[in-house]
């Protein structure tokens, strides 16, 4: 299929200024129809910022940013509600409205962007919720009634309720413990192969950067410093790249990833 | 025959056709289409999904309901659907499960939930008594050593709350003389009383206007701020933090903040006192003809001391009522950021509320003691 090979994100000779120092100098990154994409970099280094830069909340100095196509930092508000129907984003603080139950939370988007009575849109929310392995009983709670990883579940099923074909994940498994973080790693997994999803991470968690990630970008030095594949990401002889990954922790992460 | 955009039935070879896309944004247009079609009641129905064009999880689970919709009448056979269109399907059928539809909230009947609110009241109201308990005896037990480095944060409370609240106050005071002067002079023009401004005004803003105002333009502006700067601080985990390295937040944050206000409160009555009188003089000056002279010299001899005297002193009861419940509803605030904003509301109003609830009983007081 000549559609897998279609880039959804291209981002070309990025820029950004923010407070006295460039955050990015000049990152470049394309990525392709349903692939899992990792980006690393230590603190500082930009992840967030171009994320940040992705979904608009922050324009860029220079460059270009192109999602399904559509050139972002010159588009117009309509080119950007089609764009923004077609993504789901998953916070890193889970970003769940407080005051609505976690079902209305997940039918939210769909009561703002579709015409369908309120019947299909309740089963088709809680469809997501049992997809991301919630119960139906917890779709009536309030999101402060839910755990960490089941506030974390319920915001994915929020992000993919409009079936977007890209999701981006800022730290989706921070602050679970390692089972549930390692349930979570599946779940993403299992999403890709069902709905057809490209996905975005922005993670610092080594496990699943091995697990799940087709190929994974590092930022560095206000750049992309290397994009390739995990095993031969940790093989760069780039001095930052190597100290990231050559920790004991990235030693563990990589033996237990060749043990599976 | 029936032909459509999203699918084409053949009544004959009972083969349905699925076309184009199966999407959320066509979603209505599917459904309508779907449900139109007459069926054969008997034999067995092929689903073609050989040039569907997209299938998103809305389509699937319209496809997949239809299909438990008609599976008693007939057998349903999907066909010629791609692996991921198929797994799709296959995926939502599972997670459709059991059927039961959203389950209800259950939501208490009228009794309960007034029962339930007034055992929670009694709760805060026993909450309240603890930590008031709790402050006192921090308080006697900071009393042995009381400079012990406590002067700088009632210092930079008597700052924020006192001195950066003059300008506000002294111009909301400015004002309410005026209005209450307006008000005032209206009646005594009419009988020709215009002097007696002097001593309504003075007894009015003195002991009635001067602290009570003072006291709730306070609530709002430095009640609130204790509670959301508590607040956000326990969030923090910061109130936690000082538990542990053996400095009680009562000793560093609450009592010097009390102090600081119930230091602060009178002066800024006295100053709520000065510019009410002097916006009340200039409007009796400019609408009944009372100079500033004549109204400077009658003032001290028609307001009593005991004006000045019982006003302020009820500002330092209003300071222990405004500090005390702005600093217990800061350290009740739990989990979430938004707990500080409904404490927040929380603070303000009850401060308000026992501010007009305490005048009340002054008031009651005063008339039985004939002052």
């Amino acid at each position: 299929m000549t559609e897998r090979t279609t880039p959804i994100i291209e981002i070309s000779h990025l820029k950004t200024h923010l407070g006295k120092h460039w955050v990015h100098q000049d990152v470049n990154l394309t990525v392709n129809s349903h692939e899992i994409m990792g980006i690393v970099g230590g603190s500082g280094s930009g992840k967030t910022t171009l994320l940040r830069a992705m979904l608009g909340l922050l324009k860029p100095t220079a460059g270009s940013i192109r999602l399904f196509g559509c050139e972002l930092l010159t588009a117009s508000a309509e080119t950007w509600l089609k764009v923004q129907r077609r993504w789901g984003v998953l916070f890193q603080q889970n970003a769940l409205f407080s005051s609505l139950t976690v079902l209305e939370n997940v039918a939210f988007p769909l009561k703002e962007h579709t015409d369908l009575d309120l019947d299909s849109i309740n089963e088709l929310a809680l469809l997501k919720l049992l997809m991301v392995g919630l119960n139906r009983d917890d779709a009536v709670k309030y999101p402060s009634e839910l755990s960490g990883g089941m506030q974390k579940r319920a915001a994915l099923a929020r992000a993919i309720v409009l079936d977007p074909e890209l999701i981006f994940l800022d730290e989706p498994t921070a602050g679970l413990d390692p089972h549930l973080a390692s349930e979570l790693d599946e779940l993403i997994i299992a999403l890709r192969r069902t709905m057809g999803l490209t996905i975005v991470i922005i993670t610092h968690d080594l496990d699943t950067l091995w697990r799940v990630t087709d190929r994974v970008a590092f930022l560095g030095q206000g750049k992309v410093l290397c994009v390739d594949a995990m095993d031969k990401l940790v093989k760069q002889p780039d001095p930052t790249i190597h100290a990231f990954f050559s920790g004991a922790r990235g030693r563990v992460a990589e033996a237990n990833h060749n043990c599976e | 025959m029936t032909e459509q955009a999203v699918l084409s039935y053949d009544a004959d070879a009972q083969r349905l056709t699925c076309k184009g896309e199966w999407d959320l944004l066509h979603l209505t247009q599917i459904k309508k289409a779907l449900y139109q079609i007459q069926w054969k009641k008997t034999g067995e129905l092929t689903v073609d999904g050989q040039v569907i064009q997209k299938m998103d999880s809305a389509g699937a689970l319209l496809l997949v309901k239809w299909r438990a919709l008609h599976a008693n009448e007939i057998a349903i056979r999907f066909e010629n659907f791609s692996q991921e269109h198929d797994d799709l399907l296959t995926m939502v059928a599972k997670e459709r499960g059991a059927e039961g539809g959203i389950p209800e909230a259950v939501k208490p009947p009228f009794l309960a939930r007034v029962g339930e609110n007034s055992v929670q009241r009694l709760i805060e109201f026993n909450a309240y008594l603890i930590f008031v308990g709790h402050l006192t005896y921090e308080f006697l037990r900071i009393l042995r050593k009381p400079f012990h480095g406590r002067i700088q944060p009632i210092a930079s409370a008597i700052y924020s709350t006192g001195y950066r609240a003059l300008p506000i106050i002294g111009l909301l005071s400015f004002m309410i003389g005026v209005v209450i002067a307006y008000q005032m002079g209206v009646q005594l023009r009419d009988y020709g009383a215009n002097i007696y401004i002097v001593n309504f005004l003075g007894l009015s803003i003195l002991r009635e206007f001067g602290p009570l105002i003072t006291a709730i333009m306070v609530a709002g502006r430095t009640g609130s701020a204790f509670t959301a700067q508590l607040g956000s601080m326990k969030i923090n985990e910061e109130i936690d933090a000082l538990d542990t390295m053996g400095v009680t937040p009562a000793e560093l944050l609450i009592i010097p903040r009390i102090i600081g206000l119930f230091i602060v409160l009178p002066l800024l009555t006295i100053w709520a006192d000065f510019f009410g009188t002097i916006g009340g003089m200039m409007m009796a000056n400019s609408m009944l003809h009372v100079s500033p002279d004549d109204f400077i010299l009658r003032f001290p001899q028609v307001i009593p001391l005991k004006a000045l005297i019982l006003g302020l002193g009820k500002a330092p009861v209003f300071a222990l009522i405004i500090a005390s419940i702005g600093c217990f509803e800061g350290m009740r605030v739990k989990g979430s950021s938004e707990s500080v904003g409904v404490n927040t509301t929380k603070s303000v109003v009850l401060s308000i509320f026992f501010i007009i609830v305490a005048d009340a009983i002054f008031s009651v007081i005063f008339s039985e003691l004939d002052l």
